[in-house]
């Protein structure tokens, strides 16, 4: 019995260890973060002069104001929309794409599919970083630089997303075509009466995975966006750095950034539950 | 409610024969039970019938229209898969009615034609509930009203019961078969069951190898196979085959008798050692060894005397009931 108790307290005691190293790494992760959100209420100069504040300060509304309204290059606001465009844009056109070729994989025969598939399949070898130079040349030579179909086409085609939907549509017994067939259903109708309400689970996954990827670009947005109207927020907030002997707007840049991780922590938030609800919901 | 002819269909997949050429011609309202070991290629036929997979060659004709090159929907079918293929978001409502629904039917007749088959299949409590919400049976006959509210000319059954526990399985064999009655449609009837099939069938066939080896009325199946295979294959426990050397007799005819033909006596001629018995409340089942390693089954009442085992025992039958195979296994 005694002994019992006393493995019952070890246990008790690890638990609390446990919690306490998990509060210890959540702290130590969260305080760049809350430095960033302390920086974003307070003054220049007190962002400047040594010690660092700890606690917010009294000017969030007129640096938030400021940063939405006007920002360093371009305001916030339109740069928020720039990316919200482009992820949105980037996330649907992929989970379209790449829906639409996994049904062609999984339910059409037709000549060379393998081949197909297998050319779907390098792509996913040649990350947009590897292509950029010639991709760039092509987007230049369309004259869409500086235009959200040059921020998102280019960054569309992918191989990870119809991998997804191809593996999941291999899962859906044939039966299902088939009574689909004899109700009447053409292809296109039992794609999307069926294959797409079943999949919405798994759109929903891919949709926060892919909003996010597309949130954090940042490469190609520099590229092809010289225009500031069109910079997207996060390779915004570099350019917001002065360049020679200019003092940074500190409480600026940091209100850019913490603006900049609201859209996607909402994305994860809202999708996650209707993505539980999607797995609570989904059949066996 | 039509007919349905199968005049020398063949199905080859590449290089190999599935099915070697089948003719039935079924009646209007018949209901025909397909019956065969697995793999002998009754799923392949019924599908070829529904649509689902080319006919290399010969003719089906429904209702004397050759269908071969029809879609499925173009071809008045409709079907019950094994695992009932129910769309798994939809409600039930929505399962019966999705093939209407496509097939452009006003909406009040869609409502009215599901209502009915909710009330024929007393699934009338659960028409707004998903798939996953039902338990097996009720979903079966979900599948079975999804393929009443289309009013086709045939119903194709692909095993629907083999998913479904024994008891369960005996009660929905007789709704099935009361309700195909009930709405006079032709039937195709697949089942590797062959109570299913006796009880069940106007009409058996019972395939082989993708061969059809006999067509029939069950009894007539039963009391006069046409081949070996299917003395072996209709009968519960199965016939008893003894070739001709065991029997003393000259020439290679093999002789089939069935258990309850065969009778227990010190006067028979074949002798034969008790191996084991099952006593199954009505009757008994005592399982015999020839000298050669025959097996032989005899079926006894319940009352009667049950030889020990070990002991050796003479068996006898009735002449009229021997059934002689030539070493092809057909009937002579
Ligand atoms: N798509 C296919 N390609 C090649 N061979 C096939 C194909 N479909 C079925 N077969 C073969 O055809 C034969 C008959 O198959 P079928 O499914 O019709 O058998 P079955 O009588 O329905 O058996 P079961 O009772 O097990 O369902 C089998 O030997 C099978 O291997
Ligand atoms: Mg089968």
């Amino acid at each position: 019995m005694a002994q019992q108790n006393g493995m019952v307290e070890r246990r008790g005691a690890g638990l609390w260890l446990t919690h306490v190293g998990l509060l210890v790494g959540i702290a130590f992760i969260f305080f760049p973060i809350w430095l960033a959100f302390v920086a974003s209420t307070v003054e220049q100069q007190e962002i400047v002069r040594p010690p660092m504040p700890l606690l917010p300060g009294d000017q969030f509304f007129s640096n938030y104001a400021r940063a939405l309204t006007s920002g360093v290059n371009a305001p916030v606001s339109t740069m928020l929309l720039n990316s919200m465009i482009m992820a949105i844009g980037i996330s649907l056109g992929k989970i379209a794409i790449s829906l639409l070729s996994a049904f062609a994989i999984v339910y059409f025969r037709f000549p060379a599919r393998r081949l197909f598939f297998w050319l779907i399949f390098l792509t996913l070898m040649l990350p947009v970083e590897v292509r950029i130079v010639p991709t760039y040349e092509v987007i230049a030579n369309f004259g869409m630089l500086n235009s959200y179909q040059g921020l998102i086409l280019p960054l569309i085609a992918s191989a990870t997303a119809t991998f997804l939907f191809r593996q999941f549509f291999m899962t859906v017994p044939d039966e299902l075509a088939e009574a689909a067939r004899v109700d009447g259903a053409g292809p296109m109708r039992f794609f999307f009466d069926i294959l797409l309400p079943m999949s919405r689970t798994n759109i929903a996954a891919l949709f926060v995975i892919l909003f996010i990827y597309g949130w954090n670009q940042y490469l190609w947005p520099l590229l092809i966006t010289t225009d500031p109207e069109m910079n997207t927020i996060v390779m915004g907030i570099k350019q917001m750095f002065p360049s020679g002997d200019d003092t940074a707007d500190w409480p600026v840049i940091m209100a850019t950034s913490i603006l900049a991780m609201v859209p996607p922590v909402l994305v994860v938030v809202g999708m996650q539950r209707l993505f539980i609800r999607g797995l609570v919901d989904s059949e066996k | 409610m039509a007919t349905l002819t199968l005049s020398n269909v063949k199905k080859s997949f590449g290089k190999t024969d599935v099915i070697h050429g089948i003719s039935i011609s079924v009646e209007d309202g018949e209901f025909i039970v397909i019956v065969g070991p697995s793999g002998c290629g009754k799923s392949t036929l019924l599908r070829m019938v529904a649509g689902l997979e080319t006919i290399t060659s010969g003719d089906v004709q429904i209702d004397g229209r050759r269908v071969n090159d029809q879609e499925p929907m173009d071809r008045d079918i409709a079907m019950v898969f094994q695992n009932y293929a129910l769309y798994p978001h939809m409600s039930v409502f929505d399962n019966m009615a999705y093939g209407l629904k496509i097939a452009r039917t006003p909406r009040a007749e869609i409502e009215e034609r599901v209502a009915h088959a909710a009330k024929l299949l007393q699934l009338e409590t659960f028409l707004q509930r998903k798939p996953r919400e039902l338990s097996g049976g009720q979903r079966q006959r979900v599948a079975m009203g999804r393929a009443i509210v289309r009013k086709p000319a045939v119903f194709l059954f692909d095993e629907p019961l083999s998913n479904l526990d024994a008891k369960l399985r005996v009660q929905m064999r007789l709704e099935i078969k009361a309700l195909q009655r009930e709405l006079g449609v032709t039937a195709l009837y697949v089942t590797h069951d062959q109570v299913e099939a006796m009880t069940m069938a106007d009409r058996m066939v019972v395939m082989n190898g993708g061969i059809a080896d006999q067509v029939g009325e069950p009894l007539e199946v039963y009391a006069n196979p046409a081949t070996e295979f299917v003395a072996g294959f209709i009968g519960s426990p199965p016939t008893n085959f003894l070739s001709a050397d065991i029997l003393g007799r000259s020439g290679d005819t093999k002789v089939g008798v069935r258990p309850e033909h065969t009778r227990l006596s010190d006067s028979g001629s074949l002798r034969a050692r008790a191996a084991y018995s099952e006593a199954l409340g009505a009757e008994t089942l005592v399982h015999l060894k020839c000298a050669d390693g025959t097996q032989v089954t005899v079926r006894q009442d319940a009352a009667s005397t049950i030889p020990q085992e070990g002991n050796e025992v003479g068996l006898d039958w009735d002449p009229a009931n021997e059934m002689r195979f030539d070493p092809s296994g057909r009937r002579c």
